[in-house]
């Protein structure tokens, strides 16, 4: 029971903080929750046909359509959320003034809702996936199913609890720094999600390593300690990258900058 | 959607194949070998063959590796090159039992 809620929390917590981040920025964004929601039922459904399928993808690509697969699914991920960030730094300031500018954003802000939607599809799909296959896994091997189904209950409330908890402590921040504090959290996210998928493509020989690791901080601050997993999920850190992982989290972070830089509307704003 | 994957299918074509080829089996959720030894500064193609009905999650933080491996199937996972060293990996489904390392030298 105990391990199938320490797993069960592990893949849930990247999911869930990713989901409280997307929740807080776009708080001012009208039928938010139905969005959000749409993206967690397909990212659920969708979790449940991955796991079906994994043998499968697994064996695409000569033994490599796992990495090919989770590397497309994050770099799906980077894309929406370059796209809500270089969005957002257009809009947030009418949205800080007020709501006559948010009510002029709605149909910029639906289509900027279903990319955010479908990156919490894409998190829950990727996470989900192998929670499922995990507890099918233990299900198959005989574990008792009440236990089973308590601990995933408990690690799925405990990482649901941690990812709400970021967002009302987001929702405390005040309004004036509230946008560039999301905007940053979801800028190293996405630099996280592009060192990720560079990984799993040197993991898969489709890209080389350039250096492997490039550096070591694991004594310093261990993956596997607090701090460094939250900073893992939060930021992408990672205590031995390769040099290619570096490579796509730098491209990705000064890329989405530059777009966020060249969006912000000029000091005598145009409207919409 | 098209290009990008389009991109990661011509991709495989500039990557170099690698050096040496070992196989690890899991049985009863362990590895076996549990210890693996390969030489410092080749890159290893490490063919994981899944014996057991159920899936395991390869995976070792000091090799930056992390891979789903479903049940009665192989998978591959390429590794280093690597400096001299233990790096330590685990069956992440199966923690207490499925440990092993790999030992560059
Ligand atoms: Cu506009």
């Amino acid at each position: 029971m105990f391990a199938s809620a320490v797993i069960v929390f592990r893949e849930t917590l990247e999911a869930a903080l990713l989901l409280g981040i997307i929740a807080a920025a776009a708080r001012a964004l009208p039928h938010r929750n139905r969005w959000l929601l749409a993206g967690v039922l397909a990212g659920l459904a969708g979790s449940v046909a991955v796991a079906a399928l994994t043998g499968t993808i697994a064996e695409m690509a000569d033994g490599i359509g796992q990495e090919l697969f989770n590397a497309t699914v994050l770099g799906l991920a980077v894309l929406m959320l370059a796209w809500h960030n270089i969005w957002m730094s257009r809009h947030a300031r009418e949205m800080v003034q007020g709501a006559r500018a948010v009510v002029g954003a709605v149909e910029h802000g639906e289509r900027d809702l279903s990319a955010i939607a479908i990156v919490v599809a894409l998190a829950i799909l990727r996470e989900g996936s192998e929670t499922v296959l995990f507890l099918f896994g233990l299900a198959s091997g005989g574990a008792p199913l009440a236990q089973l189904a308590g601990g995933g209950m408990l690690g799925l409330a405990a990482g649901v609890g941690a990812g709400y908890a970021l967002y009302a402590g987001l929702l405390r921040i005040p309004v004036r720094h509230f946008f560039s504090v999301t905007a940053a959290l979801v800028l190293v996210l996405a630099a996280g999600m592009a060192g990720q998928m560079a990984r799993f493509l040197v993991q898969g020989d489709v890209l080389p390593a350039l250096a492997s690791p490039l550096w070591d901080t694991s004594t310093w601050l261990p993956v596997d300690s607090a701090v460094g997993a939250v900073l893992h999920v939060l930021a992408g850190y990672d205590a031995r990258p390769s040099g290619m992982q570096a490579l796509f989290y730098g491209v990705v972070l000064v890329s989405i900058l530059v777009g966020m830089r060249l969006a912000r509307p000029a000091p005598r704003p145009v409207p919409g | 959607m098209k290009t990008l994957i389009a991109i990661l299918a011509l991709l495989p074509a500039i990557a170099v194949a690698a050096d040496l080829e070992m196989t690890l089996t899991i049985k009863d959720h362990r590895f076996s070998p549990a210890e693996l030894k390969v030489p410092a500064g080749k890159k290893v193609k490490l063919v994981v063959d899944n014996q057991d009905a159920t899936a395991e999650e390869f995976e070792s933080h000091e090799l930056n590796r992390e891979k789903v491996i479903p049940g009665n199937r192989k998978a591959n996972i390429f590794i280093g090159p690597l400096q001299p060293g233990r790096y330590p990996f685990f069956g992440e489904f199966h923690e207490d039992s499925a440990q092993g390392v790999i030992i560059v030298e």
